[in-house]
């Protein structure tokens, strides 16, 4: 560590005022800063807030808190892999390292593009590097179906960062989520590639170390399979994973179903729950009102089960094991950023993802799942929840003024 | 020699600094909707063109006499019968397009840039300066729409005028069409574009 603080400090002088590299200055605040904690986060008198931690360092612990949904991804990315191809032996180091081949590349691509925009970006307008990218570019491949074409997700990217992103001013002011964003381009530019029964296993062999997946292999994820099913009744709990087994209840607790990489572990999802509320990143009252949301939603459309929408016969609690409802609640919902900021918007914030994601999934068959569109509206409608719970504030407090002043008269 | 610096102002101003659609943002619904493909885009254009500078040396030939009470109303009127004679000469001469633009020709007579010029400047002037003004408002309107259809149609459909243009080599690699460029919020962000390089050419324009 001593070495790397001195290389640090050796190579310092070309970056400062006047030197050779200066015009490089904001990359290499930006990996000194990524490494060590600057010695003042906040000015030291004054009014700003004091606090120990900056936002690198709690970046690095939302990266934290999604390494267990990573690495269950690859495990279980190598999983459906070897039930689609028929395999009744599962080893668990190829089937890891497997995941872990299919995932790199993405998490490569993603870093690579937006970190260059935003490096890009900082040195163009003169600014410090933002870190803000770190969870994006993490987030992003666990979010997208596995066999998302790279240069898609170069493309999606691009896009989010510049227009979702740079133009609002950068990180701590855009108005919607950088990686739902892309999710969303993906989704609307390229359908075919981003739904449907064809895209969440992977099936590349890589050269033909892992085991060949048959030609014409299809298989969807459960909320897939609501979303075509032609009659159903109630409850309509029977999903089948890759190898055309039945998926219980406990194994898509677990995750051990077809999905997006990161979001089929409602156990993993819950894991970095803990750490975000632990170290109260996270806001616990945005995380309880979706989930409270989608069970009341879904405990809703379960009393009134038709079956015109297969999806109202799913019992409430699938509302939570399947799909990327949860991890969104969880890791995108609550990003500071795009949420409400008073305590009671928080609360109706998060019930109307919940609610909403729910709605579309259960009553519109195009869109088998809804987390998506549900948390990207919620953005959108923040600043609003806000300035109406604020108001509301505002004109009791101006009762009670007045109602105080009538009593002295 | 005065009045002629002043009747190519008049002229040019509209294609770039006063341009109706990406300075002045009017007339932003139609771009939204009719610039998916560019042939009708084109079409479009050369309607509100032909529109757009005739209504001008008409409301400026009768500018004395209109009540200035039912002025609006007057101006309707010669848009409206305008736009019925465009119209009807689609539906001769090119029903295809005429129904892609569906009731977006019909819809010309609310556009704003049309009551916005007739308005602003055929109702205090004479009937030349009056057409050229017309005449460029339409083009910076054509123009800006041409240059959103080219890229919607170019990335969403890989076609151009409807002749295919990205090669089939390209498709068997692995590329797609865009989809999100049909769908009418990428007509949004292609204009926001546009704006984004004028802006950042015409110092100017830049607000502070």
């Amino acid at each position: 560590m001593k070495a790397l603080r001195k290389a640090l400090d050796r190579v310092k002088p070309h970056f400062e005022d006047g030197g050779k590299l200066h015009a490089f200055h904001s990359v290499y605040d930006g990996i000194e800063t990524f490494l060590y904690t600057p010695r003042t986060v906040a000015a030291m008198d004054g009014v700003h807030v004091h606090d120990a931690i900056d936002s690198k360092r709690t970046m690095i612990i939302v990266v934290l808190a999604l390494l267990p949904c990573f690495l269950f991804g690859c495990y279980n990315c190598g999983y459906q892999h070897w039930l689609a191809a028929g395999e009744t032996t599962f080893p668990f180091f190829s089937l890891f390292f497997y995941g872990l081949l299919s995932i790199l590349p993405m998490v490569v691509v993603t870093y690579v593009v937006g970190l260059g925009i935003e490096f890009i970006v900082a040195q163009w307008r003169r600014e410090e590097i933002q870190e803000g990218f770190l969870v994006t570019g993490l987030i992003l491949p666990m979010i997208c179906p596995i066999d998302t074409p790279l240069w898609m997700v170069a493309v999606a990217t691009a896009f989010a960062v510049v227009f979702a992103k740079e133009v609002f001013g950068g990180t701590g002011y855009n108005i919607v989520n950088i990686a739902l964003t892309a999710r969303a381009f993906l989704f609307f530019a390229y359908p075919s590639k981003m739904s449907g029964d064809k895209a969440f296993i992977a099936t590349d062999p890589i050269g033909t170390w892992a085991p060949a997946v048959p030609d014409g292999f299809t298989c969807a994820t459960p909320l897939g399979e609501v979303a075509t099913s032609t009659s159903a009744s109630y409850p309509f709990d029977v999903f089948h994973g890759a190898g055309g087994q039945a998926i219980d209840a406990w194994q898509a607790f677990v995750g051990l179903i077809p999905g997006s990489f990161g979001e089929t572990s409602t156990l993993c999802i819950l894991i970095g729950a803990a750490i975000l509320l632990f170290t109260r990143i996270g806001d616990w009252r945005i995380m309880l009102s979706v989930v409270a949301g989608a069970l009341a939603m879904g405990a809703l459309s379960n009393a009134l089960a038709t079956p015109a929408y297969p999806g109202t016969m799913v019992p409430f609690y699938d509302q939570l094991l399947l799909g990327g409802l949860l991890f969104g609640a969880v890791f995108m919902a609550t990003d500071p950023v795009t949420a409400c900021r008073t305590n009671t918007g928080k609360y109706i914030y998060g019930a109307f993802i919940g609610i909403v994601a729910v709605i579309i999934r259960n009553y519109n068959t195009g869109y088998p799942e809804g987390a998506m569109l549900a948390i990207l509206l919620a953005n959108v409608l923040a600043p609003l929840i806000d300035w109406c719970v604020v108001q509301a504030n505002v004109s009791r407090r101006m009762r009670r003024l007045v109602a105080i002043e009538k009593k002295e008269d | 020699m005065a009045e002629k610096v002043k009747n190519s102002a008049v002229f040019f101003n509209p294609l770039s600094k006063d341009n109706p659609v990406i300075v002045q943002v009017l007339g932003i619904c139609s771009a939204l909707a009719v610039t998916a493909k560019l042939e009708p885009a084109i079409v479009m254009g050369i309607s509100v063109i032909a529109v757009l500078a005739f209504a001008s040396v008409i409301i400026s030939l009768i500018r004395k006499t209109i009540p200035v009470n039912v002025r609006i109303i007057v101006q309707l009127v010669v848009v409206a019968a305008l736009v019925v004679i465009v119209n009807q000469l689609l539906e001769a001469y090119a029903y295809d397009v005429s129904r892609q633009l569906s009731v977006f020709v019909g819809l010309i007579i609310t556009n704003c840039i049309l009551m916005g010029r007739l308005e602003a400047f055929a109702m205090q002037n004479r009937p030349w300066p009056s057409f050229l003004d017309g005449v460029g408002n339409g083009l910076g309107y054509a123009t800006i729409l041409v240059i959103v259809a080219f890229f919607r149609e170019l990335l969403g459909s890989g076609t151009l005028l409807g002749v295919q243009v990205i090669p089939q080599a390209l498709y068997d690699a692995g590329y797609q069409n865009n989809g999100l460029m049909i769908l009418p919020p990428m007509a949004l962000v292609v204009v926001a574009c546009i704006i984004w390089v004028h802006r950042a050419r015409n110092k100017e324009l830049q607000e502070k």
